[in-house]
């Protein structure tokens, strides 16, 4: 058995109102690769950045043990020091820089600040190569692939002399090809005696390559299993094997007839006109119905209900609407309101609020119209409009005069709903309604969700969280690649059912 | 200034919302920007008079303050709108210049034929040219809304553009004088209805003393106006238990004001009476005060410029508004060029060129945010104002241009600093 390169012990980390870690654990022996599991939420990614020193040590408790040292990495800067590299999500490249700019970006060959480009193309090539890169290194990133794009990421980690290389989702929107390059990649560096950390939600690919998996869940380490321990059912089991007790609120549902319609609903990615994002969709939902759609991220359910809701998202749309069974045109954001159908967004900060102004203008920016004549606001109506939103939904604030960007996540959300609620939509699409809150505000967005239901309403909720979506909702879609794999009633589902049919989604396309 | 201020204190589990009354000192705080501007205006005013021997209050040279700068305060107007949108328009001053230029063509430099005659009547081409300055507005406005072309760009393009088609269509030289209809817009004053009071006749070494009732009397309307809205706009919401200002702050802050602009009145009625550009003006400012304190148009503006992403998602149109912004800044770049052609009496090539980075200044120093959302028209208005006495204060005191431009810088980096500094401490 190989030694310890790296382990971390009793990592907490908390922020306000959410304990994002609880005693985590976690070693990684040299030449492995170590994969990393859980749900979205689970707290991986905030280990991650534990580890990278993106958040530094002071700010987490816990001992982070390299190579039989302890370490207190203030930045990234540290952590990269002695080897450490961690590889986002969201590339970190300069999209109109060259590959070798990038690769040598802070790190430049340069000697007294001018820079040496024949020694910057000759390391790019040698990283290049390494990698199995086939580029001029004096390409722009921009014009290369997402999966060139990933390679170049780790060139420039190999140029900093990685011992231990992170990947947070590296094969999250790799063509299979691509991901298959990629994995290969880690298992040459293995050889080569570089340790890797891979987080996924490709079970398939772990799998695969994976010498050992630790499992995250609600932000404490569930287990880690060897590789001859490693099954997917026991990896399902482990990831989401958690009871559901009292956290959400009891309710009789009233359903009645179907309101809302989507057939045959396609759309293609903004920028890449060939890349369909959304195929063939229907759906419907009924009367005082919670429908919820399950999916990992990355599978088009935002991307759905944004292009649903006035064309936000996407290009080249195909599909039909009904409302109450005639067609309706939901082109534009105001027609889908004006149809009664309103999306609240998953990223209330970038879509959902105006955050430097205050709650009563952002309760009343979606319906104007409802305090005004002629196109003259009538403030006291707006008042009494914002003041009513604000006790409804429990916004804890001194006044509706208090600036949204200085609430919490959870009141922010409220501020959100409340808006949305003043439109008095027929139709309510909540894409992560509760993302980064608090339980007891989740608690109180469940109510107001179970109450607008009471009143008729037809809700779509949208959750990577899978115990949310079995207490709240009637039924269930789950959504992967841009499809709809799977459709049951909540009370015939499970979390293990709805992973499965992921799963098998996942095996069918690959 | 404000109507709206910030209540606290309200319960969140009472059956009726109630405000409580914030103390004087909170209320004073809570409307510390809007205040602080004002009184830093009064401040500039009292160090002036002091430092030009008393020249500064005269009633000509108050006058001359109001005229000097009403262009750059129609311009305020509508720069406040794309600024707050989170736009920049720099070609205003260009626009203005042009549409000068226009203006003087249209009256005194083309020879129409007879049956076109009609176009040099001053009313018809001041029509004319507000529909040009509308249209070149809103020609950038659809670059910039729809073809999503950066606002500076396009902007610094058109002033370019409309640099060269005024020495064009001017052909190099001035073009003037102007009709005397036209001259009015500038030089003219409001006519006296009922007729002037001589308060001192004139006499060996006494200087006569002759009140131009009539200004005196609208500006008292004004005041009386002002005073009943704001008593029926506290008894509004007093009604619904929405007042939070005291009762003292809110009578002292109206006496105030009364008085100031009974002072003003009185300085401008004793020399020639309210110039008829003040009344525009006064009359535009309400209007935009209106339009982005009560008007939907407005608030989307604010949304618009607060968070575009989140706007769109809301339902609001942001590219037909943004179209619009620039619209308007054109018709009022257009009046703008218009205001100054009369007051010179004639169109130069040069008009109005550098005057949009002394609107923008105004802007800013009137508490405008350069990543837009935020913004007032009192404040670009009292902005117009500080950077206006300064001008003429200055000048007066024989300070040299030089001098003048450094100040100028100096004043508006300061105010922005305090502003950013004070938005942090909070």
């Amino acid at each position: 058995m190989s030694e310890t390169i790296l382990e971390m012990r009793g990592i907490t980390k908390t922020f306000p109102g959410v304990k994002a870690l609880q005693d985590v654990n976690l070693d990684v022996r040299e030449a492995e690769i170590h994969a990393i599991v859980g749900e979205n939420g689970a707290g991986k990614s905030t280990l991650m950045k534990v580890l990278s020193g993106v958040y530094p040590a002071g700010s987490y408790d816990g001992q982070i043990v390299y190579k039989g040292q302890e370490q207190h990495f203030k930045s990234i800067r540290d952590s990269e020091h002695v080897g450490i590299v961690i590889i986002h999500q969201e590339l970190a490249l300069v999209p109109l820089l060259s590959i070798a700019e990038n690769i040598f970006l802070g790190n430049e060959q340069a000697k007294a600040g001018i820079v040496d480009w024949d020694e910057t193309r000759d390391g790019a090539r040698k990283l290049l190569s390494m990698v199995g890169l086939k580029e001029d290194p004096d390409t722009l990133v921009t014009n290369i692939g997402v999966g060139k794009q990933q390679l170049v990421e780790i060139a420039k980690a190999l140029s900093k002399e990685v011992k231990l290389l992170i990947l947070d989702e590296p094969t999250a929107s790799l063509s299979e090809k691509d991901s298959a390059a990629l994995l290969d990649l880690l298992v040459e560096f293995r050889r080569q005696g570089i340790t890797s950390i891979l987080i996924s939600h490709k079970l398939n690919e772990i799998s695969k390559v994976a010498d050992r998996i630790t499992v995250i869940r609600d932000g404490r380490t569930i287990e880690t299993m060897n590789k001859e321990q490693i099954s997917e059912d026991r990896i399902i089991t482990s990831m989401v094997g958690r009871s559901l007790d009292d956290r959400y609120p009891g309710r009789t549902p009233q359903i009645g007839e179907v309101v809302f319609e989507v057939k045959n609903w396609s759309v293609y990615h903004p920028q890449h006109r060939d890349r369909q994002v959304i195929k063939n969709i229907d759906i419907n939902i009924r009367k005082g119905e919670v429908v919820g759609i399950a999916g990992l991220m990355g599978s088009g359910r935002t991307e759905f209900a944004m292009s649903l809701f006035g064309k936000s998202y996407g290009q080249k749309i195909s599909g039909e609407v009904f409302l109450h069974g005639k067609k309706v045109d939901t082109s534009s954001v105001g027609k889908a309101v004006s149809h009664g159908i309103a999306y609240a967004t998953e990223d209330r900060k970038t879509y959902g609020l105006n955050l430097i102004d205050h709650i009563k203008h952002n309760t009343t920016l979606a319906n104007l119209a409802g305090v005004s004549k002629f196109g003259v606001i009538d403030d006291m109506a707006e008042m009494d409009v914002a003041n009513d939103y604000r006790k409804r939904t429990n916004i804890r604030s001194s006044s509706v005069y208090q600036v949204t960007g200085n609430l919490s996540g959870g009141n922010q959300q409220k501020v959100v709903l409340s808006k949305w609620l003043f439109a008095n939509p027929e139709v309510l699409i909540l894409d992560e309604p509760t993302r980064g809150i608090d339980v007891g505000a989740k608690y109180e967005i469940y109510t107001i969700i179970n109450q607008l239901a009471a009143q008729g309403k037809a809700i779509l909720v949208i959750s990577s969280e899978m115990p949310e979506l079995l207490g709240i909702t009637d039924r269930l879609y789950v959504m992967n690649e841009g499809r709809m794999v799977g459709e049951m009633p909540t009370a015939e589902a499970s979390q293990e059912k709805i992973m499965r049919a992921i799963v098998r989604a996942e095996g069918k396309a690959s | 200034m404000t109507t709206e201020t910030a209540p606290s204190g309200i319960t969140a589990t009472g059956e009726k919302v109630k405000v409580q009354e914030l103390s004087v000192w909170g209320a004073l705080q809570a409307n510390m920007r809007d205040y602080g501007l004002m009184l830093a205006l009064i401040l500039i005013m009292l160090f002036f008079q002091y430092f030009t021997n008393g020249v500064l209050f005269k009633p000509v040279n108050l006058t001359n303050i109001i005229l000097q700068n009403s262009y750059i305060i129609v311009m305020a107007l509508g720069m406040l709108l794309v600024i707050v949108a989170g736009h920049i328009d720099l070609s205003v001053g260009s626009v203005s210049g042009f549409v000068g230029a226009l203006a003087a063509m249209l009256m005194v430099g083309w020879r129409f034929p007879p049956e076109l005659a009609f176009l040099a009547n001053p009313f018809v081409a001041g029509a004319i040219c507000i529909v040009v300055g509308a249209v070149i507005g809103a020609a950038q406005g659809y670059l910039i809304a729809y073809h999503k072309i950066p606002s500076f760009i396009v902007t610094l393009a058109g002033m370019l553009i409309f640099k060269g088609l005024s020495l064009a269509i001017l052909a190099g030289k001035s073009v003037g004088p102007f009709p005397a209809e036209f001259q009015l817009l500038s030089a003219g004053f409001i006519p006296d209805l009922i007729g002037p009071t001589t308060l001192v006749a004139a006499s060996e070494g006494v200087q006569p003393l002759v009140l131009h009732t009539t200004s005196l009397v609208i500006a008292i309307i004004g005041v009386v106006a002002m005073i009943g809205f704001a008593i029926h706009g506290r008894s509004r919401r007093k009604a619904r238990g929405y007042e939070s200002e005291p009762f003292g702050l809110f009578v002292a802050k109206n006496l105030v004001i009364a008085a100031i602009v009974l002072f003003f009145g009185y300085m401008l009625a004793s020399y020639r009476g309210l110039p008829n550009v003040l009344v525009v003006m006064a009359l535009l400012i309400a209007l935009f005060v209106f339009i982005t304190k009560r008007m939907t148009f407005g608030r989307r503006i604010y949304a618009l410029g607060g968070n575009l992403k989140a706007a769109a998602l809301s339902g609001i149109k942001t590219e037909r508004l943004t179209f619009y912004v620039f619209a308007i800044m054109g018709a009022l770049a257009a009046l703008a060029g218009m205001i100054y052609a009369a007051r010179l009496n004639s169109a130069t090539p040069k008009a109005g060129q550098g005057l949009e980075l002394d609107v923008i200044a105004s802007v800013f120093i009137g508490g405008a945010s350069a990543l837009g959302g935020v913004g007032a028209v009192a404040g670009a208005v009292i902005g117009a104002f500080i950077m206006g006495v300064m001008n003429n204060g200055m000048s007066i005191m024989g300070v040299n241009i030089d001098w003048q431009q450094m100040i100028k810088g100096i004043v508006l980096l300061a105010a922005v600093f305090f502003d950013l500094y004070n938005k942090n401490k909070a």
